[in-house]
Formats: C-alpha cells, structure tokens, sequence
C-alpha cells in the first residue's frame, strides 16, 4: 500500500513538473550571480553573499529563497491534493470499496506527502550545491561565526539544514492534509491551505500580535541558519521543530477524526 | 478429526447466508429530506437482482451505503451475512462494486488504473498481479485499448474499465449501478453475457438499470424504489404470475365488443380500433368463442402479461419530472 502510493505520486507529471521548478530555481539564481554580478556587500540574503567565493553555499542560498514561498506552495499542491484529489475524481469511492481502509489510506497519503517534503527540498539543496559548485570554486566553509570548516563538514552541516528545511514544511503539510479531508475539491484544498500560509506569515509580521508569533508555524522557518554556526545553537531549531510537532499532531488527529467519519459522496 | 472440525473457517469463505444483501429499517436524511426511508431489501443469495426506480428515488445513495461510504441515518445493513460497516474489511474483498459511474486516473492509461486499484487491494499477491489485469481487461473487452490513457477513453471505454475494476477479482456478490450505461449495443449485449454467465458461477448480481428491457432479460428479481420507498420486491417470475393479463382486440366493431365484453362483468377500454379489458380468470379461447357468436369481427386477437415497463410505470406513475 505504501509503496503503491509512492509510485503513484511521484509518477505523476504535476509532481515531476514542481520538482523540475524546484530545482530550476536554484540554477537561475546561481546564474544571476555568475553573469549579472554579486549583490554588495550587506545586501540580499545572508547565504548569497557567500556563494560567489564558495560554490556550496548556493545549497543554501537556495533554501532560503524558496522556503518563504517556493517550497510551501509546492507542499500546499500536493498535502491539499492527497485526498480531495481522489475525491475529485471520484477515485475515492473505489479505493475505499476495495476495501482500503480509511485509516490505512490516510497513512499512506501523509506519508506520501511527508516523503514529498523531504524530496522537494532535497532537490533545491542538490540542484544548488551541483550548479554552485560547477560555476564557483568550492573550498573550506567559512561559518557565520567567522570560523573555517572542512568542506566535507560544511556539506554535513548544509544536509542537515535541509532535512530541518524539511521537517519545518511538516506543520503546513499536517495542515494541507486536515484541509484535504474537508472538501471533495482538490483546488479548494490547495487554496485553503496556501490561505492558511499567508496568514501565518501576515500574523507573524504585525509587530503588535507578538505575543502570538513564537505559536506560528512560520515562525522559526529560517532557524536552520543556526546549523552554520561553528557551535551549533538548538534552541531555535529545537522551539520550531517541537512546535511544528504540535502541529503535526493537532491536524492530522483532526485529519483522522474527520476522514474516518466524513460521508463519501464524491 | 475433531481438531479439524473445531478450526474456524477461513476468513476468505464466511459460511454463506440466505441474502447476499438484507437491509433493516435503513434510511437516510440529507436535511429533512429522507432520500431513503425505511428500507427493507432482501436480496436472496444467487440472484441476479433488478434495482429500478426513477431519477432520483434514493437508488445511488442505498448503494453507498451497502459500500459502507455513508452512514446510514438509521437502520443496519447486511453484507453476505456481515454488518456493515463494522465488517467491511472482511466482507468487501468479495464485492465488486460500479457506483454512480467509473471513475479512474485520467493519467493513467487503462492497464496502469487496474494495477494501482489492485495495488491498494487488501490482497496484494504481487506476482500474479499481471495476469489478474490481464483477466479483467479480457473479459470486458479492452485487451485492445489497455495502453491507451484512460483520458483518451470513450464513455463506454470508461464503463467496461469501471467494470474490470470491480472484476478483479472472483467476487459473490457484484454491485453494479447502471452498468451498461453509454454502452454500445455490442457492450450491452457482452454485459448481459457476462452477467448471465457471472451468474451462472453463483455470483449475485446487484443492478441498478432504467433500461427496463435489459432488466426483464437477465434479472430473476426485482425491487423498485420511488421518492426512498421500497414499492415492491420479489421474483420477477411471480410478480408477473400476480398481474393481471390484458386482453387487446383489433376489431372494426368497438361497441358490439366492448358491450359484450361488459355482459360478463370486464371493463372494456374502447381506444380507435381496439377494445382492451383486463380479464382475471376466463379462459381466453371462451372469451373469443363468445365475441364470433356474438357478431364481432375480428382481426386480431391477443392476451398479454404486462411488460416490466407497465408495471414500473404502474407502481411509480406516468410523471416525467423529476418528483423531488
Ligand atoms: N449530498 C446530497 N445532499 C443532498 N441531497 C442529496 C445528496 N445526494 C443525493 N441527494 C438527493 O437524494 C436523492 C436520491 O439520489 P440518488 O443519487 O440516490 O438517486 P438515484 O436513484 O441513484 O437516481 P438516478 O436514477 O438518477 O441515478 C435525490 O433527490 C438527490 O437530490
Ligand atoms: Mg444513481
């Protein structure tokens, strides 16, 4: 069952379609860089500036500028997809008389979703560290904290941010999946979901609901940044992992509760 | 000996029940609206069963909730002896179901649609995974269009692979909602084949149809459903047994027939060259001996059972809309 529904995801055309976009992106920023020249000094985003003297660091640099938009929305498509989408089609009614049980059909598809997660930010971390490193030279890692590392430890450290890049999309997937199960619209899933994004960043951006910000799942997106520290700090990965947790938790029990009940009638 | 008699029977083979399908009381309100109502189905185990009613009467939504995809708002529902939907892990893998139309993945092509849907089955022998596609494709005919993507599918392309999808596998009871539904004569015909010969193997076969003909030639019961009530239910054989033949004379003479007619207590139906009469128990030879006696010419001379059409009209009346 799980590994039929890996197969059926990722042979599809739409998942090959946002991967091939996920991975473009990298390519025309490290582009951008090599033929339109650097950004100055202090501008731009904290990992460009390195990339021109570091070919590695466009892994990061890529993370960073598909994380706040990219890379949700690609996440958004398919959580939203997973279930609405079968809906939609009116597949639905056919994978439960086979019978496929509710439960057993839900686990397949979140698990689908979080192997997608982890898939789509791989691609932009590869796709960047290959074009960094064909068009910059690559050396020894220069930390944020001044410091040089070996080249082999700053791609271990680069791994590591993508997979927390990764786990930090789970919140929204959790999401993605609870808003799947409410309507037999797969658009309306996908939209639902990226509503739900907007306003977490928006919220998180008004400076008088500070008191609400550390409780949304946008918040500690950019903590992966820490892992390029010489001394690695895990208080703000470890804040935004536990609460992305959270949210994990809470969507898809309500995920559960509503799909194992819900008529079908699509 | 007795350890073997003490094993329980395999799972795959519950003890076989006198109803393929029995339902309770079943009912279900959308709103206020009861679309079924109090729904006592019976359909005896071996039978190729004719589910009819008009648009609308709370067919498609009974079939749901034989399936177990809704929940019904009162009564119980019985699956070859099994409560659904506590059992449905159990008793599903042996019912095949078409509802409310096929459906598949419009990026597949025929062949990869069938071997994801029996992917996600509960039997996943992967081995044999091949020739169980193969099976079904042959059977409704596709073998020849198996690569084409099912978005290339014409509509009774996308019926008879909606059809390999729930012949999978060797199934008791089939469920079909208006199976022949876009099919060419030639499709029409093969599904009647095919359900004669599914029958046959002692598959029960559950239809839904409004092609009221095609019903009449393979069915040996019937139920009919109006406004979510159950109108009648039983053999086809013997609700024709307990319908009153019509008599039909074609004769130039409608007011000496229709008089002589009513001397015996019938109640003529004069239309522009025939005379009808429902007749009850005289013997038909009589009744004609008696209108030559009687100076009536006639040309034609006939005693008919009604048609499943009649009858269907009958119980759920002559309206074309829509009723709710
Ligand atoms: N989701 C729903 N919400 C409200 N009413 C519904 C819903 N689904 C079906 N109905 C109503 O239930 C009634 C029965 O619908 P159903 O699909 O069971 O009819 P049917 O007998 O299968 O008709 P047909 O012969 O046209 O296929 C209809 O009046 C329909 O409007
Ligand atoms: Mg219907």
């Amino acid at each position: 069952m799980l590994r039929a529904e890996l197969l059926h995801l990722f042979r599809r055309r739409r998942i090959h379609a946002l991967l091939g976009v996920l991975a473009a992106l990298p390519v025309v920023i490290v582009f951008v860089l090599k033929f339109a020249g650097g950004p100055g000094n202090g501008e731009g985003p904290t990992f460009l500036n390195q990339v021109t003297n570091n070919g590695v660091f466009a892994a990061l640099a890529a993370l960073t500028i598909t994380l706040p938009v990219f890379l949700p929305l690609a996440v958004s498509i398919v959580a939203g997809d997973a279930i609405a989408g079968e809906a939609t089609q009116g597949t639905l009614r056919y994978l439960l008389a086979r019978p496929t049980g509710r439960t057993r059909l839900l686990v397949a598809k979140a698990v689908a979703v979080v192997v997608f997660c982890f898939v789509a930010t791989l691609a932009v971390a590869v796709a960047g560290l290959v074009v960094g490193s064909i068009l910059f030279p690559v050396g020894r890692v220069v930390t944020l904290s001044g410091d040089t590392l070996s080249l082999w430890s700053g791609i271990l450290r680069i791994v590591g941010a993508a997979g927390v890049v990764s786990l930090s999309l789970l919140g929204l997937a959790a999401i993605g999946l609870f808003a799947s199960t409410l309507t037999d619209v797969a658009i309306g899933a996908m939209a639902g979901t990226l509503g739900v994004l907007i306003l977490s960043g928006v919220l998180d951006a008004i400076p008088q609901l500070s008191a609400i910000h550390p409780w949304m799942f946008t918040h500690g997106w950019l903590s992966f940044g820490d892992l390029l520290r010489t001394h690695v700090t895990w208080t703000a990965i470890g804040k935004n992992l536990a609460l992305q947790a959270g949210y994990v938790l809470v969507f898809a029990t309500a995920a559960w509760a509503r799909f194992t009940t819900k008529d079908v009638l699509a | 000996m007795t350890d073997l008699a003490l094993r329980p029977a395999p799972a795959s083979a519950p003890p076989t029940s006198a109803f393929a399908i029995r339902t309770n009381a079943l009912t279900k309100r959308f709103g206020d609206v009861a679309v079924v109502d109090q729904l006592d189905l019976e359909v005896p185990t071996g039978s190729v069963f004719g589910f009819l009613g008009p648009n609308g009467s709370g067919k498609t939504t009974t079939i749901r909730m034989l399936l177990g995809l809704i929940a019904p708002s009162a009564g119980t529902v019985e699956l070859l002896g099994r409560p659904i939907p506590q059992a449905a892990r159990e008793v599903l893998p042996a019912v095949g179901a078409l509802v409310e139309g096929p459906a598949c993945y419009p990026w597949l092509t025929g062949r990869q649609n069938l071997e994801r849907m029996d992917a996600v089955g509960p039997e996943r022998d992967r081995s044999t995974r091949h020739a169980r596609v193969d099976e079904a494709l042959e059977r409704v005919g596709l073998s020849a269009a198996a690569s084409k993507k099912y978005r290339a599918y014409s509509l009774g392309m996308r019926q008879r692979l909606g059809l390999a999808v729930a012949l999978l596998r060797p199934r008791r009871l089939l469920i079909l909602d208006e199976p022949t539904n876009g099919m060419d004569p030639q499709g029409t015909r093969e599904i009647r084949h095919l359900i004669r010969e599914l029958a046959a193997d002692g598959t029960t076969v559950f239809l839904s149809s409004h092609l009221l003909a095609e019903i009449e030639q393979v069915c040996t019961h019937v139920a009919v459903m109006n406004l979510g009530r159950l109108l009648t239910q039983g053999s086809l054989a013997a609700m024709q047994q307990n319908s009153t033949p019509r008599l039909r004379i074609d004769t130039p003479d409608l007011r000496l027939a229709a008089d002589t007619l009513a001397t015996i207590g019938l109640e003529p139906i004069t239309g522009p060259s025939t005379v009808s009469a429902d007749v009850m128990r005289a013997e038909p030879h009589e009744l004609c001996r008696m209108l030559v006696d009687a100076g009536v010419r006639v040309n034609g001379f006939a005693v008919e059972r009604p048609s499943l059409e009649d009858m269907f009209v009958a119980l759920t009346g002559e309206g074309f809309d829509v009723a709710r």
